[in-house]
């Protein structure tokens, strides 16, 4: 069956509007409990695969190769790393335009297998290269939530 | 291998609505935005713009000769595309029935406080095929007289308030 | 086609709110589910996940979401998706990665976290209805239960005190389930007294949302028996779909569910089904569901299934034991994770393991079966020792 209608203008075309009425609430489970009132004390937890000999970031109750239970051997990991990978951002993920463009880094926490998305902050975009060592810049204690946000993002370090 | 309560007493762990909403545990609040546009396709496009008219129009499939409603392109029974658009009457009869004592999101009517509970049901549309149904609501008859077979007629909104919805027809009341 | 065999089982506590996150259920499950027949997850070779409404767990692409949970850590994999119908879906989808010969063994895990959403899971059907001609009446899934109830009701004079006796048997059934969201001693009036959420249904007649997960191991014949010995042997499969246009049907009978098992039936070489199935689990997340689909899986004939269920005719002493686990009524209704929770219970009844709920007789052949979407799917899996 061919095409059988076919508008040249956008606004010709007949359609019905709605959306998606839900919210919705995620619990953070069981290691990011953990991993989350850490941050809240300024610190990164992570965990420890002794069979694989690797360091997860942020932490979970399973390694995810060889599916031993991690629980009980989530460790400090320290708030430095190095910059992965790394963007500056003009959008918003709504595709509005941003006034102040943003850089998003993957930042490797150093001594892991893991890391995060975060921003990068005190840093001009053309003075950021890939290995850049960096460290968490934590907002103060009594704005913590328990929340990714807890870290204002990571800067240089000096 | 039986299933023993030892085995599964730590896979999960039991909270309450209220742990979580005050901050026992933590927790991320989310709320998409998802807002859509869908389009009609002609079949569609047809059936709303004849309910602005005031009309139910169904399509007919030249196999079967089913008369179909919701109108549509192609007979989902037959695989072929659909035939002749066909009017049909805004009456029908009660194939099914429902007294809702709640809304969409499962919250509760105020049923004590005198609100009518929600009463739709699946009409069988006159002139179209035997059984072939809709969705829509009944109103101005008690729910608990609401009974298999009951003959029922449209309710529209006025033709200026018509926008090309299922909602231009209001619901559908039984016939005396 | 080679043999299948499931060798292993794994199931997590079903509960309203879990703190655990859907990957922590699914470990859960698929860890419990290794364990059990002492495989590692370098002895699976895919694995095959069922979850059903992204709209639940509140995460797009669910399926890889949970596959490092599942255990699928650069493994093949794949997800499925027949709304209530994928718990049972899941084995069959896990059966044929195993049968066609492609893989030796499969690691098959369900999983579901309905409490993220709000303000009720009850919420997110509301997207399932046609987004035009339907979802401006503002419908819940709910409203679609009840009218089919009715139409069933209506069509064979089934009384609601009749239906009822189905949520007594199913959740006395699920105080012996280690799992259980809702077990308890019931009576009718209770049921019937229990708040209207939708006439014909009350809140009793119908089974709770969940959070829990589910898993098991597939393996082919010749691993199956290095494995265990008491391999259960995927017999028969069988799913069908019928139209979305669910009120062009008369919602009295479940076409889809025999067109399903009439395939699995075939496959297993069954021909008079209510004489050769020894133990069912048919899916029932209502009440009069279980009545519905014990009728389209041909194991009463049509119309008379109540009689039936009066003379304890289903009950776990019964000539036809269903839900002997308590179904999703009793143990919870974590919509994929509750069919894979009744191919479980086939499993454990067909090799004599499944403890107080261990139903007389020495079954050898079971059956399973779930449903979903607008009444739209039939899933039916068979079983034997």
């Amino acid at each position: 069956m061919a095409l059988i209608e076919r508008f040249q203008k956008v606004t010709d075309v007949t359609y019905w509007e709605g959306q998606i009425p839900m919210s919705y609430i995620y619990t953070v489970g069981r290691a990011g409990e953990k991993f989350f009132r850490e941050m809240i004390d300024g610190k990164i937890l992570g965990a420890k695969c002794n069979s694989c000999n690797l360091i997860y970031v942020p932490p979970r109750i399973y390694c995810e190769r060889c599916f031993e239970r991690l629980e009980g051997h989530y460790l400090e990991v320290g708030t430095k790393g190095k910059v992965h990978t790394f963007t500056q951002c003009y959008e918003t993920y709504e595709g509005t335009r941003k006034e102040n463009p943003s850089i998003v880094a993957v930042i490797r926490i150093d001594g892991t297998e893991g890391g995060f998305v975060h921003w990068l902050g005190e840093v001009e975009f053309k003075d950021v290269y890939i290995g850049m060592p960096v460290e968490a810049v934590f907002k103060d204690k009594k704005d913590r939530e328990g929340s990714i946000l807890d870290i204002k993002y990571f800067r240089p370090i000096k | 291998m039986e299933i023993t309560d030892k085995m599964v007493a730590k896979t999960a762990t039991k909270l309450s609505a209220e742990d979580i909403q005050k901050g026992k545990v933590l927790s991320v609040k989310w709320t998409p935005k998802l807002k859509y546009a869908w389009d009609n396709g002609p079949a569609l496009g047809r059936y709303l713009a004849e309910l602005k008219n005031g009309r139910i129009i169904a399509k007919k499939c030249n196999k079967c000769h089913r008369i179909l409603i919701p109108p549509r392109m192609f007979c989902e029974l037959c695989w072929v595309p659909t035939g002749e658009w066909v009017y049909v009457q805004d009456t029908g009869i009660v194939n099914t029935w429902v007294i809702s004592y709640v809304d969409w999101k499962a919250s509760r009517l105020d049923i004590k406080g005198g609100v009518r509970p929600y009463t739709p049901a699946v009409i069988e549309i006159d002139g179209a095929t035997k059984g072939m149904g809709i969705l829509h609501l009944l109103n101005e008859v008690d729910p608990w007289k609401i009974y298999r077979g009951m003959k029922v007629k449209a309710v529209w909104k006025p033709p200026e308030e018509r926008i090309g919805a299922i909602t231009d027809i209001k619901y559908f009341k039984p016939i005396e | 086609m080679r043999r299948v065999a499931i060798v292993g089982a794994g199931l997590t506590k079903f509960y309203r709110n879990a703190q655990e996150t859907p990957k922590e259920l699914a470990y859960e499950a698929a860890k419990m589910a290794l364990e059990s027949c002492e495989m590692k997850l370098s002895d699976i070779d895919c694995v095959v996940n069922g979850t059903a409404p992204d709209a639940f767990d509140g995460v797009h692409m669910k399926g890889e979401y949970l596959s490092d949970g599942s255990g699928a850590y650069r493994k093949p994999y794949m997800r499925h998706y027949v709304g209530g119908g994928t718990g049972v879906l899941s084995p069959i989808h896990g059966w044929f990665h195993v049968a066609s010969g492609m893989f030796d063994t499969c690691l098959v895990v369900a999983e579901e976290k309905m409490s993220c959403a709000y303000p009720h899971p009850a919420g997110a059907f509301l997207t399932i209805f046609d987004h035009t001609t339907e979802q401006p009446l503002y419908p819940t899934l709910i409203w679609i239960f009840a009218i089919e109830m009715n139409r069933f009701m209506t069509t064979w004079g089934y009384k609601k005190e009749d239906i009822a006796l189905v949520a007594v048997k199913n959740k006395k059934n699920a105080m012996d389930h280690p799992s259980a969201q809702l077990p308890g001693e019931i009576t009718v009036e209770d049921v019937l007294n229990s708040e209207i959420m939708a006439w014909p249904v009350n809140r009793l007649d119908i089974s709770p949302t969940s959070d829990g997960a589910a898993a098991i191991v597939l393996a082919a014949e010749h691993v199956a028996r290095r494995v265990t010995e008491k391999p259960i042997w995927i017999d028969g499969v069988g799913w069908c779909l019928d139209t979305a246009y669910w009120c062009t049907r008369d919602l009295y009978y479940p076409d889809y569910v025999e067109v399903a098992a009439r395939m699995a039936y075939k496959m297993a070489g069954i021909k008079e089904p209510s004489k050769e199935i020894h133990v069912a689990e048919p899916y029932d997340p209502f009440t009069y569901k279980e009545l519905h689909h014990i009728e389209g899986l041909l194991l009463a004939p049509r119309g008379k299934s109540v009689e039936m269920l009066k003379d304890g005719y289903f009950n776990r002493d019964g000539n036809l034991p269903t839900c002997p686990s308590g179904g999703a009524l009793g143990v919870g209704n974590p919509i994929a994770a509750t069919g894979l929770m009744k191919i479980i219970e086939i499993f454990l009844q067909l090799r004599g393991e499944a403890g107080k709920r261990q139903v007389p007789g020495k079954p050898t052949c079971g059956l399973a079966q779930a449903w979903g979407d607008l009444m739209q799917v039939g899933t039916v899996v068979v079983m034997r020792s």
